[in-house]
């Protein structure tokens, strides 16, 4: 799926310049993005070795855990595959709740912390279990209480009312965020990628 | 009233834990510090590990942005969603809502620029720019973090959900703001 994705938006955008041509946009953009790729890591290396700095501390407390144990009736449900006191449990919590509040930064290191404890959970496979799949889904559609980037933008325009957008934007993404759980779901019990355990 | 409140929130939600994580480590007698530069050691690898992935990614999405596919697709597209009450201008937008945050809020921006924050248009960009995130941008970053190279259907999920909050998006504000 992927593999076609990837060579779709790669050929596509090199034959379109070809035919415009303008061929040489595509040397540029590739070099010009390869080089930008490596930047956007090195700008996660500070914020990241803060968050899994703090959430070290956080999980040798016994808070991960804790909070995992406060939550597990709603997390076990979208979670079967997870034992419920497992520590992905309180990563994925803390991703989730970062990704609500708006605090993107906080919510990626979560996030990673989360795959890396479900990676174990996986075997150390190279091929992506449910259960990350399923946290993949709701990371994509999780609904923002707070859209300050855009509210920020509207406010420079001089909207007269920049924040009416907050509604629309819970209503949309809990339209989008249902849609992915269920979608997931379906995929996990009935498709023929379902692991046959 | 509730929207100040929630920004209160995102405003003090950092000081609070970075104080109240160590507090509350140190009184369960962890040493913090140390278990601080243990994990943020983690934090490097992690972020290294990420490079080739994001590499692939980035270099794929900015050929197919740079050449003028995404003009061409969004042409082809438009007869179809101008039916379903889809105003043309939003449309790019939409296309580049699961490949790029930094592009499709650039593009926004550019909408509230020409029509106005408090047009229909400018009104939808705001909504589609709050929905869904950046699905490629999230796949590649957190399966590469741990090396995971099949993503098996979790892109599908991932763009039907950006598809559906399009959708919603358009829907809501053709119902509330026309």
């Amino acid at each position: 799926m992927l593999n076609i994705i990837w060579l779709l938006l790669l050929a596509s955008g090199i034959v379109v310049a070809a035919v415009n041509g303008n061929i040489e946009v595509v040397t540029e953009a590739a070099l010009g993005s390869a080089r930008g790729a490596v930047k956007v890591c090195f700008d996660l290396i500070g914020v990241m070795a803060l968050w899994l700095g703090i959430m070290k501390i956080a999980e040798k407390a016994g808070m991960v855990r804790g909070i995992a144990l406060i939550m597990k009736p709603i997390i076990r449900r979208l979670f079967p595959s997870i034992p419920p006191e497992h520590p992905a449990m309180g990563a994925v919590i803390l991703n989730l709740s970062a990704n609500m509040l708006g605090l993107g930064n906080a919510a990626t290191p979560f996030g990673m912390k989360a795959m890396q404890e479900l990676q174990q959970l996986n075997g150390h496979s190279d091929e992506a279990s449910e259960a990350m799949c399923t946290f993949v889904a709701l990371n994509t559609s999780c609904i923002t209480l707070v859209p300050a980037t855009i509210v920020g933008v509207r406010v420079s325009f001089g909207s007269v009312n920049p924040t009416e957008i907050v509604g629309p934007c819970i209503f949309a993404t809990a339209v989008a965020m249902t849609v992915a759980i269920l979608l997931d779901y379906w995929f996990r019990r009935f498709s023929r990628w379902r692991r046959i355990p | 009233m509730i929207l100040s409140l929630l920004d209160t929130i995102s405003r003090w939600a950092i000081p609070v834990l970075l104080l109240v994580i160590p507090t509350l480590g140190l009184w369960r007698k962890v040493p913090v510090y140390e278990a601080f530069v243990e994990g943020a050691e983690e934090g490097f690898t992690t972020a290294v590990k990420i490079i080739p992935f994001l590499v692939g990614m980035m270099v794929a999405i900015s050929v197919f942005r740079a050449s003028g596919a995404m003009e061409v697709l969004s042409q082809a597209l438009q007869p179809l969603t101008a039916r379903a009450g889809v105003p043309s201008e939003v449309l790019p937008l939409a296309l580049m809502r699961p490949l790029s945050g930094s592009g499709v809020l650039g593009m926004a921006t550019e909408l509230m620029k020409t029509y106005g924050p408090d047009s229909l248009i400018g009104r939808i960009a705001s909504v589609m720019q709050g929905t869904t995130d950046t699905t490629f941008f999230v796949l590649t970053v957190y399966f590469g973090a741990v090396g995971i190279k099949k993503y098996r259907y979790s892109v599908i999920t991932g763009l039907t959900a950006d598809i559906t909050g399009f959708i919603a998006s358009v829907y809501i504000c053709n119902l509330i703001f026309k």
